[in-house]
């Protein structure tokens, strides 16, 4: 990439404020703009920064009368932890920066090989092993004791593992020739994209019990992981037929003239560029269901969000509802931000030289 | 070329089959026995598990009463009513917030697309940051914020005038209303006789313009006829009263309550479906091409005739799809009403599922209900999609 020239900060900013001042109808927006910042920023930045307590109690907070940050730190390791047994913190701390661990590898493209592929079937067992607990001397921890931004991670990283393999499979079925696989295909797709997400957690929740066998009873967070695998599912199924169809003929033809069976043509040519082209819209799709994990409120699982509500509740802490919801959209907001933006970034890294 | 060695055709793979079976017949019989045995299994369990709680499948419980208490409901509603209008209030309730929904979020949202086009850095810059903001953090974050938002409003005899006659308090917002007597129909009848006849100039001069190349402005005459009709209305029967609302003691009367729930709900669907349509509109501005816009200039249009004759018409074209889906998430998230107590269809069904454990008929009737729904957005958003695309001849 060629640097780009640089420009004076003179000649920048001359042309910043012609921009701005260019004829009546901008001068007037701009102004309104500036008003509008006049009014919203002074009062905000008062209270979010000048007369905000980062340190103290909460009577502290209550006399300066601008934000309570303090409130934040005090609840900030139960916001990530939830009601987990305090001695045994170190078990979700040690999982959640394996999964740092796994998602900042996994950005790299150097290492896009079947290693990753293996790294990851080996470290979803241990962090599931770690939260849970019953083996290797670590004692059991119930899944309702679970929360916080550990859960919100659980939610996320396995319903997307389970939800992947199923959307291609999916994603396949549409496209079959075979016209009961992709009936079948089409209505399990189209059935759970045209409800909303929270239904199918009530599902999960309220109905699947009743379809279970006499004495088999799953774990409600299994269930709601069953819930949000479908959905994620049936909207991968979608971004991936998308790339299949994207597909020139030629690529299947010429896998059909080399003998190659279905399976080997599929695995071998048509899916990795499939693939490859969705990746942007991949990334996009998994923001939405990543923001979508909050929504587990509904069938009372402590995620990250609904934490830091129950933390309101705390009667030595009572009144600070918007520095927890600010905190939590900022949260919410780097994490999503940092992914969009790498999912801008790999659209153009993944582009074919040509298109360029 | 000649070094690689070509795969030999195998004889099992070239020999056509005579009989013409369809393709991996093996397979789909395998689908259909796993799902046939999938259902079986999963209707016995439920047979089973019903018979022991004592409940019978069946959509006898909607008559019964339902004891739902439902503060808001456009059709009457006591809690002695039946389960079949509690789910009914319900969806009326999810209606009402997905169609003004859906229109508030399209004026704000190309409102928003087309400033974030604007020449003005300072502009683009804060609609750029609302955009990133609202996209990258939760929906019911940003529900529970606004709900937190307007229950932190002054109270009702405080309330604050947004304009005149629309009070908000934290008991909500209040807005004036017409009577709906015949005065008011009057009137709307005559708006609708005078748009009807403004679109059927419009047709007339358009055809005439095809025929015979000479161009004539309806604006005159339809804005005439759309003016004069309500006028003329008004001066026959007179003019409809309106219903301000007052403050009267401790609360107001008149005009129509609308509840802080539903306030938080439509304002936080708008402001973040608007968001993403803001998104959709700038792009579908941008896929134009440049020289559309350098071709126009050069047949000496200017600005506004060229973003209305040359750029939106071809922009609708890319725009119109992704909107049909964000008005379709519109209308699922106004599920997350749950989480703030707003009685729309959801909740109301999970309190009726709650209180009858009919789980099975109840989610029954809500999946095909949002089913529904957006099959018929699709195919209405299909046609008007149809309407805008190139007329190849």
């Amino acid at each position: 990439m060629a640097l780009a020239p640089t420009i004076p900060f003179a000649t920048r900013a001359g042309a910043f404020l012609r921009a701005c001042l260019d004829g009546p109808v901008n001068i007037a927006i701009t102004l309104g703009c500036i008003g509008l910042l006049a009014w919203a920023l002074p009062p905000l930045l008062d209270w979010a920064v000048f007369r905000a307590v980062w340190n103290g109690d909460a009577n502290a907070c209550r006399e300066a009368g601008g934000a309570c940050w303090a409130f934040v730190r005090e609840k900030f390791w139960f916001s990530i932890f939830g009601l987990y047994p305090y001695e045994e913190r170190w078990r979700p701390a040690t999982m959640l920066v394996i999964l740092i661990a796994m998602v900042l590898v996994t950005m790299q493209r150097r290492f896009w090989n079947r290693w990753l592929f293996v790294a990851w079937l080996v470290a979803a067992p241990i962090m599931l092993i770690l939260l849970a607990g019953g083996v290797f001397g670590l004692t059991p921890v119930a899944t309702r004791l679970w929360g916080g931004l550990t859960i919100t991670g659980v939610i996320a990283v396995y319903g997307v593992a389970l939800g992947y393999p199923l959307a291609m499979l999916l994603a396949l079925g549409r496209r079959s020739e075979m016209v009961l696989v992709r009936w079948f295909s089409t209505a399990l797709i189209e059935c759970v994209r045209g409800v909303p997400l929270i239904s199918l957690l009530f599902m999960a929740a309220i109905m699947l019990p009743l379809f279970l066998p006499d004495g088999v009873t799953l774990d409600r967070l299994v269930r709601i992981l069953i819930a949000y695998t479908l959905f994620t599912a049936a909207y991968m199924a979608e971004v991936i037929r998308g790339g299949l169809q994207a597909m020139p003929r030629g690529q299947y033809e010429a896998a059909d003239a080399l003998g190659l069976s279905w399976w080997r043509k599929m695995r071998l040519v048509i899916l990795p560029q499939a693939l490859t082209i969705t990746i942007p819209a991949q990334v996009n799709t998994f923001i939405g269901l990543f923001k979508d994990t909050t929504l587990v409120v509904v069938v009372g699982i402590f995620d990250f969000f609904t934490t830091l509500r129950a933390a309101l509740g705390d009667p030595k802490w009572l009144g600070f509802p918007t520095e927890a919801y600010l905190f939590a959209a900022f949260v919410y907001f780097i994490l999503c931000f940092a992914m969009s933006r790498y999912s801008q970034r790999l659209e153009t890294e993944l582009r074919p030289a040509g298109a360029r | 070329m000649s070094d690689i060695a070509l795969p030999a055709a195998t004889p099992r793979r070239a020999a056509p089959s005579r009989l013409r079976m369809p393709p991996g017949i093996l397979w789909q019989a395998a689908l259909l026995i796993a799902v046939l045995g999938l259902g079986w299994w999963l209707w016995g369990n439920v047979q089973a598990n019903m018979a022991k709680r004592g409940l019978e499948l069946g959509f006898g419980f909607l008559e019964r009463s339902a004891g739902i208490p439902i503060g808001e409901a456009m059709i009457e509603y006591t809690p002695a009513s039946s389960y079949g209008r509690a789910l009914t209030v319900g969806l009326l309730n999810t209606l009402r917030v997905a169609v003004i929904g859906c229109i508030l979020c399209t004026i704000l949202g190309i409102a928003l697309g087309i400033a974030r086009l604007s020449t003005n850095p300072l502009l683009r810059g804060l609609v750029g940051g609302y955009i990133e903001v609202v996209r990258n953090t939760p929906l019911v974050l940003q529900l529970v914020f606004w709900h937190a938002v307007i229950l932190g409003l002054p109270p009702v005899r405080q309330a604050i005038e947004l304009l005149p006659g629309v009070f908000v308090s934290q008991r909500g917002m209040k807005i004036p209303v017409l009577v709906a007597d015949a005065r008011m129909w009057a009137l709307l009848a005559a708006l609708a006789v005078g748009a009807i006849a403004w679109w059927w100039l419009l047709r007339r001069e358009r055809a005439r313009q095809v025929a015979t190349g000479d161009r004539r402005s309806t604006l005159l005459p339809g804005l005439g006829l759309l003016v004069s009709l309500p006028v003329l209305a008004v001066l026959s029967v007179g003019a409809p009263a309106v219903e301000w609302p007052e403050l009267m003691g401790f609360n107001f009367q008149g005009g129509v309550t609308l509840s802080p729930e539903f306030v938080a709900l439509l304002v936080g669907l708008v402001v973040y479906t608007a968001a993403f349509v803001a998104e959709i509109v700038r792009s579908g501005i941008q896929s134009v091409h440049k020289g559309q816009w350098e071709a126009a200039q050069a047949l000496g249009l200017h600005r506004g005739r060229i973003m209305r004759l040359v750029i939106l018409p071809q922009a609708l074209r890319v725009i119109i799809p992704p909107m049909t889906s964000q008005f379709l998430n519109l209308t699922k998230n106004s599920s997350l009403a749950v989480v703030i107590g707003y009685p729309d269809l959801v909740s109301v069904a999970n309190t009726s599922i709650n209180q009858t454990g009919q789980a099975i008929e109840v989610i029954a009737i809500f999946m095909a209900v949002y089913l529904i729904i957006s099959l018929a957005t699709s195919a209405a958003m299909n046609l008007y999609n149809r309407s805008v695309q190139i007329q190849e001849r």
